[in-house]
């Protein structure tokens, strides 16, 4: 039942789908599409339909998962049931947990994580319509979807994969490409050229695994003017406001850091004078009065303490018994469809 | 709270030791751990392994059963690999189903010999579109003493290698050997700061920026990639890494693959 097409490449040096090998398939997106979410994004590659958002950053339940100096982030890569030709189980399988934590950990070095800490970003990104490349389709989404939502990045992520096909490297593989293909190497870069995600099966001499690299790279630039142009179309106006804004804001902290120093300089002279001439007393009532404020601060901050461990303590034991029920079901429906899963193990999207 | 604050200063520790090009249990940035490596460990099982990577104990088992082929590789074998991180391996494994780390395990496994072609799966087929031989590759892992996924790699393939199609039970004419054409290894790379080292030991897995592990076979190609942790890697060093897997890879073929 192979319908493996002869030759990928024609004479010509031209694809099926009439590319050439660096090119890739024309892509549109568009941000702020979903009312709910904090940021969301539609993109349409090639034949691939995918749609991310945002929620978040919001405080993380269950409590036990929370971190206390940074947020976290959650990704799930989800495919819609109706999305390939043979309908797919419903619901999470290994191939998405595989690609939803990869994804998650692609993002990881970008996002400012460490702003918001017990917090959570969620990234949804759902696959509509699959057609070859849809976990770096919903990359490029989400970085989107991060963006419009407003969630502070070093920069933003962008990838592609590449691919061989007659013992050549193409760019963006499509559909017939990534099924009967050599090769298949998923990549995602950020702006300042690191790599984020990098996956492979297939066979790459490491000759060709180097120039990969160099054509997936030039693949996600082009991937990023599509995404600063589309960012820039929404928010580019705001940036004048902003700046505006900023420098009005920034003059103001100025001014007042001047009253301020100025302020500090009489106090200080003033000191200077008082204690000259009654030094030694000044130094021994401060001592004592340090002593002082010192024991206070150390009997409050106990009771503050204290107080609120108590009512931590309280709420957690709450949430605790409500999402061990829910791991517990989850646990089940998990097991279940685990057997199918395996099964499937070599079908790649 | 306490186990954030133990990473920290671990961290701390392993990142200055590497400032003096160091690591805690004085292996040089390169140097993998002591590898034993038994093979025919299982009776019951048409193929095993047993491997200890340092302190990290992993078995694998593979067993054969007689099933349909998937309709789009009527004439193909099937490959179903799975890991368990069992609870008696760390205190921090649960029982229960696999989570993405397991999950991930197991299909880099399953990529390197899957891609690798490591298995002539057409040698499996019994009758086009109707009877395949179904290899269920399972990888008990027993001690967790970091970097899993290197020593399930390797226990792996030397269980494929000893692994005999067990025809005659099945009814489907003499016994033979599985048909191996190529042997996958996968070797594991971890960055601290900017440098990479291989084989991360439990401790450095546990601090890591990021792990890198790369399947490569006997001439030199590459069958199997990932990228794994919340890090990210320079193109230098991922090239760097390459490479370097490579190598490690022919050492291991060579010392404990080519006399099984």
């Amino acid at each position: 039942m192979s319908n493996k097409p002869e030759k990928f490449i024609d004479e010509d040096g031209l694809r099926l789908d009439g590319r050439r090998f660096d090119e890739i398939r024309p892509m549109k997106m568009e941000i702020g599409v979903l009312s709910r979410a904090d940021g969301s994004c539609y993109l349409e590659w090639g034949n691939n339909k995918v749609l991310a958002a945002v929620y978040g950053p919001r405080e993380l339940h269950p409590r036990r998962l929370q971190r206390s100096d940074t947020a976290i982030i959650r990704y799930r890569y989800n495919m819609a049931s109706f999305s390939v030709e043979d309908r797919i189980r419903p619901g999470p399988n290994r191939r998405s947990t595989e690609i939803s934590k990869v994804s998650r950990e692609a993002f990881d070095p970008v996002v400012m994580t460490s702003f918001y800490p017990g917090a959570v970003i969620d990234v949804f990104a759902e696959v509509l319509q699959a057609d070859a490349g849809t976990r770096t389709a919903a990359i490029n989404a989400a970085t989107m979807a991060l963006a419009d939502a407003g969630v502070p990045m070093k920069g933003l992520v962008a990838a592609c994969a590449v691919g061989k096909v007659d013992d050549q490297l193409v760019l963006d593989l499509n559909k017939d490409e990534d099924n009967y293909g050599q090769a298949d190497l998923p990549i995602a870069f950020t702006q300042d050229g690191d790599i984020t995600l990098v996956q492979m099966d297939g066979n790459l001499t490491q000759e060709e695994f180097r120039e990969g690299v160099e054509l997936a790279k030039k693949g996600c630039e082009q991937i990023f003017e599509l995404q600063r142009k589309t960012l820039m179309q929404k928010f580019g106006n705001l940036e004048e406001l902003e700046t505006e804004e900023e420098t009005e804001a920034l003059t103001e902290e100025v001014k007042a850091s001047e009253e301020l120093s100025t302020a500090e300089e009489a106090e200080i002279e003033e000191e200077v004078l008082e204690e000259e001439e009654i030094a030694e007393e000044a130094e021994q009532e401060e001592v004592e009065a340090e002593e002082e404020t010192v024991q206070e601060a150390e009997e409050e901050s106990e009771d503050e303490a204290e107080e609120s461990i108590a009512e931590i303590e309280e709420e957690i034991e709450e949430i605790d018994e409500l999402e061990e029920i829910e791991a517990i079901e989850e646990d089940y429906a998990e097991e279940e469809s685990e057997e199918e899963d395996l099964k499937g193990e070599s079908d790649e999207h | 709270m306490s186990t954030e604050v133990m990473s920290k200063l671990k961290r701390d520790y392993i990142y200055n030791l590497m400032l003096k090009e160091q690591r805690e249990d004085g292996r040089s940035f390169d140097e993998l751990r002591n590898i034993v490596l038994e093979t025919n460990v299982v009776d019951k099982a048409e193929g095993s392994a047993k491997v200890q990577y340092g302190d990290t104990q992993v078995m694998v088992g593979v067993k054969l059963q007689v099933g349909t082929p998937f309709p789009d590789s009527a004439d193909e074998g099937v490959i179903i690999t799975s890991l368990e991180l069992n609870p008696i391996a760390s205190p921090n494994f649960e029982a229960g189903p696999p989570k993405e780390a397991a999950i991930e395990m197991a299909r880099v496994v399953d990529r390197g010999i899957r891609e690798s072609g490591a298995i002539d799966l057409k040698k499996l087929c019994i009758t086009e579109g109707e009877e395949v031989w179904m290899v269920f590759i399972d990888i008990h892992v027993l001690n967790d003493g970091g970097n899993i996924m290197d020593a399930s790699s390797i226990g792996a393939i030397a269980a494929l290698m000893t692994t005999t199609i067990p025809a005659e039970r099945e009814g489907h004419g003499k016994d033979i050997s599985m048909p191996i054409r190529d042997m996958p290894i996968g070797v594991t790379l971890f960055t601290i700061g900017r440098q990479l080292m291989v084989d991360p030991s439990l401790d450095e897995e546990a601090v890591c920026d990021t792990k890198f592990t790369i399947v490569s076979n006997q001439d030199g190609s590459i069958s199997g990639m990932q990228k794994s942790g919340e890090g990210s890697l320079s193109h230098e060093q991922l090239l760097e890494a390459v490479d370097i897997a490579c190598k490690k890879a022919a050492d291991i073929r060579e010392n404990y693959l080519l006399n099984i």
